[in-house]
């Protein structure tokens, strides 16, 4: 395995009173997506919100393409190269396509080449290129909300349940486009709870429970094993 | 070119096109339009408070920042002009530095105070400037030597800029060319020129940030911009702009005292004008503004008009009186809010 581009060290993380993240070890390689999985409530989201700085780990070390960034702000993280699509989407809806686009590309201005393939793997951007982005539908908003993290070349996508509440349709263009941009060498750190989509696009895979990692290993190798993935997640994969 | 000049932000609605140029030309000509003292008075009065309103917008209805020390830089640029207008006699070069110095106050103020309170949540920096805002006015009071106290200042300005001087011997239309109405004409493009520049810069990709910053500042974060360097720039330009506009009224009445342009009613006067308007829209200013200057001085003379023609009915004359102007302004105010929930120009542009 390459060197990791990320990587969690015992990171914990408290909420309130609340101990959310209880340790994580965690290693993203570069290139390739890897899938962080588990059940509801087991910390994924907090794991990526702590990685971009919007949570702060109270103890333990992040490690981002060989820099420590615990406690580097979170405007700093984002510039030195990581796109985040939350779950949320945190889309600006006031704002046109094309200026939540353009804030986005906080480098300079946009690539015309890529936003040209960005077009082709999201027609409906090009459509609405100029309306609010408020008026969208919930599959144009997310993909949107993909589409500003890729509008830059990053050295890893942070990207949070990008299929969840989608229709089939819609999730089959988001798996796509996340295809195309594992096809150029891409390094992602995928949440995901559709797990014909984790099977298609994993290459390596963290399974998360009670605010730890409790397994990793290939993609592969949890997609064949019903057992493990009834172990680790209460469910089976090929029962989905 | 006239959409280059707005920096491309079309009003979007045929309606508020035409209000706005008509209040446009309204403004430009009302020395020649509207003769007489009272109301090329209040054609001032609309042009400063439309710039005042307009820099209140760009932190309230662009940077969602909650403030009321607005009037506190209002005052600051009033004073700068009244004190250097003292102290260095009449002249154009007192009304710089004074204009200068005031501005570079209230944005060093605006710093001080957006640096230690914009970390946290909005209601801090609301209650923040709101403490600061009732210091310096009672301050000002209580430093009677410098301040004039409650009696406020009065000072020369320049000549050029009085009835004293004339520019032509003949009338233009009915309007003698002296010092007072060139007052009014650097009012106007003062106005005019401040307005524009804030325009262009909510229309740039700093106002666009701050956008982003009023809807989601964890999200702005995460995309790389820093929120708290965003807020107090718009908060240092807000309060430089208000500093200008009050320079631009203390040149204008040539006085100024803690009513005129530190009292906490013109602060809610300025929040009631940009809700009317509509927040984050800039032309909000203009007709929220526009409305409720010509209202807070002509609507006793409508009720006056309006009591002396319904004087045979019952009740209603009373309730015309012209002494219970305040009370329609009122009803004008919860009617409109009622109506224009998003404001007038929010209101017309989903229309439009």
């Amino acid at each position: 395995m390459s060197d990791p581009i990320l990587s969690l060290q015992g990171v914990c993380t408290n909420i309130a009173q609340y101990h959310i993240l209880q340790g994580v070890d965690l290693q993203v390689p570069k290139g390739g997506v890897t899938m962080l999985l588990g059940r509801n409530g087991v910390g994924k989201t907090t794991t990526l919100r702590t990685i971009m700085g919007l949570w702060r780990a109270h103890q333990g070390s992040i490690s981002f393409d060989g820099q420590d960034i615990s406690a580097t702000p979170t405007p700093a993280i984002a510039r030195s190269g990581i796109g985040f699509v939350p779950e949320d989407m945190g889309i600006f809806s006031d704002l046109t396509v094309e200026e939540n686009m353009a804030l986005a590309a906080a480098s300079g201005p946009i690539n015309p080449a890529r936003l040209d393939w960005l077009f082709s793997v999201f027609p409906p951007l090009k459509t609405f290129w100029r309306s609010e982005a408020g008026n969208l539908s919930g599959g144009q908003k997310q993909m949107l909300s993909i589409a500003r993290a890729m509008i830059e070349d990053r050295l890893l996508y942070l990207i949070d349940e990008p299929t969840k509440g989608l229709a089939p349709a819609i999730i089959a263009t988001m798996a796509g486009a996340l295809r195309d941009l594992k096809a150029q060498g891409a390094s992602i750190l995928l949440v995901e709870q559709n797990f014909a989509v984790a099977k298609m696009l994993g290459d390596t895979c963290a399974v998360m429970d009670d605010g730890r990692v409790v397994w990793s290993g290939e993609m592969k190798e949890l997609s064949e094993d019903a057992a493990l993935q009834e172990r680790l997640m209460g469910l089976s994969m090929e029962a989905t | 070119m006239l959409v280059k000049l707005i920096s491309g932000d079309r009003p979007r609605s045929l309606i508020l096109g035409l209000v706005l140029l008509a209040i446009l030309v309204a403004l430009a000509f009302a020395p020649f339009l509207f003769p007489g003292t009272r109301s090329v008075d209040t054609a001032a009065r609309v042009c400063i408070f439309i710039l005042l309103v307009a820099s209140y917008d760009l932190m309230l209805g662009y940077g969602g920042i909650v403030s009321f020390a607005h009037t506190m830089f209002f005052g600051m640029g009033a004073y700068g002009v009244a004190l250097a207008s003292i102290h260095m006699g009449r002249g154009f070069d007192a009304l710089l530095v004074g204009s200068v110095v005031g501005a570079l106050a209230a944005a060093a103020l605006a710093l001080v105070i957006g640096l230690f309170s914009l970390r946290v949540r909005a209601i801090f920096f609301a209650m923040i400037t709101l403490a600061v805002a009732s210091a310096v006015a009672v301050l000002v009071s209580q430093l009677s030597g410098i301040t004039g106290g409650e009696d406020g200042l009065s000072y020369k300005i320049p000549r050029a800029l009085t009835s004293a001087a004339k520019y032509a011997d003949e009338k233009v239309l009915g309007v003698r060319i002296n010092g007072k109405l060139m007052n009014y004409y650097l009012v106007f493009f003062g106005s005019l020129i401040l307005f524009l520049l804030l325009l262009r810069l909510v229309n740039s990709p700093f106002g666009r940030v701050l956008q982003a910053i009023r809807e989601n500042d964890f999200r702005a974060e995460a995309i790389g911009y820093r929120v708290i360097y965003y807020r107090v720039t718009a908060t240092c330009l807000s309060a430089v702009v208000a500093a200008l506009a009050g320079s631009l009224f203390a040149i204008w009445l040539r006085y100024v005292g803690p009513d005129t342009t530190l009292s906490f009613e013109i602060m809610i006067d300025i929040l009631l004008m940009v809700v009317i308007g509509g927040m984050g829209t800039m032309y909000g200013a203009v007709i929220g503004a526009t409305l409720f200057v010509v209202a807070q001085n002509y609507l006793q003379n409508l009720l006056g008009a309006a009591e002396e023609a319904l004087v045979d009915l019952p009740v209603l004359p009373l309730l015309l009186n012209p002494d219970r102007w305040l009370l329609w302004l009122g009803v004008l105010f919860v009617l409109s809010v009622y109506f224009f929930p998003t404001g007038i120009v929010g209101r017309l542009r989903r229309r439009g």
